[in-house]
């Protein structure tokens, strides 16, 4: 999608003009800074994930038995 | 006899969608504006700028809730960008009932005068089906401008899109 609509308050004008360049860069800044958000919050979920099963492996149980231990 | 509600400009998007919808040369005859929506997009969120400021000027806080519970955020829970702008929530997205838009307004008390500007937001998504939600807003923006323009943009990646026949409206509020 590479259009703009501009409305004119003072002359009801109505204007459809092509996105900038800069407001492209800014789409695509945006696109770039949520992908990276998106892999930080998936690595940090597999960090915790490899963390809690560290742990469960040297304590030498299961994560059932864990639940019931905090039950 | 009071002045209320004089419509200003309305867009509605043709064939083919829209990146984003700008109202801009704002007259500053009026003590309020008041802009309602009726959009599909392709993201739930809308971002919204006064006077095209993309600065860290904006915060905002929201209430959500659906067919199975409530909570509440605020700009400070995603960081940067999102203190760049005000966030217009739960807008109908391609995921929502075909063909159904969403309903929002957003209510900016005193826009022109030279202190920071509050608005509120509320909006609701059209879907058939528990999961279908309702958001309510509080937001401000510092600028000490009075607002000559309001910027709307899908909050997405590369392709922000209004769908088409989505519609936005602008009034102006006078109380005398």
């Amino acid at each position: 999608m590479t259009t703009a609509i501009e409305v004119n308050c003072e002359t009801g004008e109505v204007i459809e003009r092509p996105l900038t360049a800069d407001e492209i860069a800014a789409n695509e800044a945006v696109a770039a800074q949520a992908e990276a958000d998106r892999l930080a919050a998936q690595a940090e979920a597999e960090t915790k994930a490899q963390a809690k099963a560290d742990l469960l492996a040297k304590l030498g149980i299961t994560a059932e038995e864990a639940k019931l231990l905090l039950a | 006899m009071p002045n209320t509600f004089v419509k200003i400009a309305s867009i509605t998007v043709g064939a083919g969608g829209a990146a984003s919808i700008d109202f801009t040369n704002i007259p500053s005859t009026y003590t309020d504006l008041c802009l309602k929506l009726s959009t599909r997009t392709n993201n739930t969120g809308l971002r919204v700028r006064f006077n095209s400021d993309s600065g860290a000027n904006y915060s905002w806080r929201r209430l959500l809730a659906n067919g199975a519970g409530s909570f509440s955020d605020s700009n400070t829970t995603f960081g940067s960008p999102y203190n760049t702008f005000l966030y217009f929530s739960m807008q109908d997205t391609t995921s929502d009932t075909a063909n159904t838009f969403s309903n929002g307004e957003m209510y900016v008390p005193n826009y022109t005068v030279s202190t920071q500007k509050s608005a509120s937001l509320d909006s609701v998504a059209e879907n058939n089906a528990t999961t279908a939600y309702m958001a309510m807003q509080s937001g401000l923006w510092t600028g000490t401008a009075a607002i000559t323009s309001i910027a709307l943009t899908p909050d997405t990646g590369t392709s922000p899109s209004f769908a088409q026949y989505s519609t936005a409206t602008l009034y102006g509020i006078k109380n005398s």
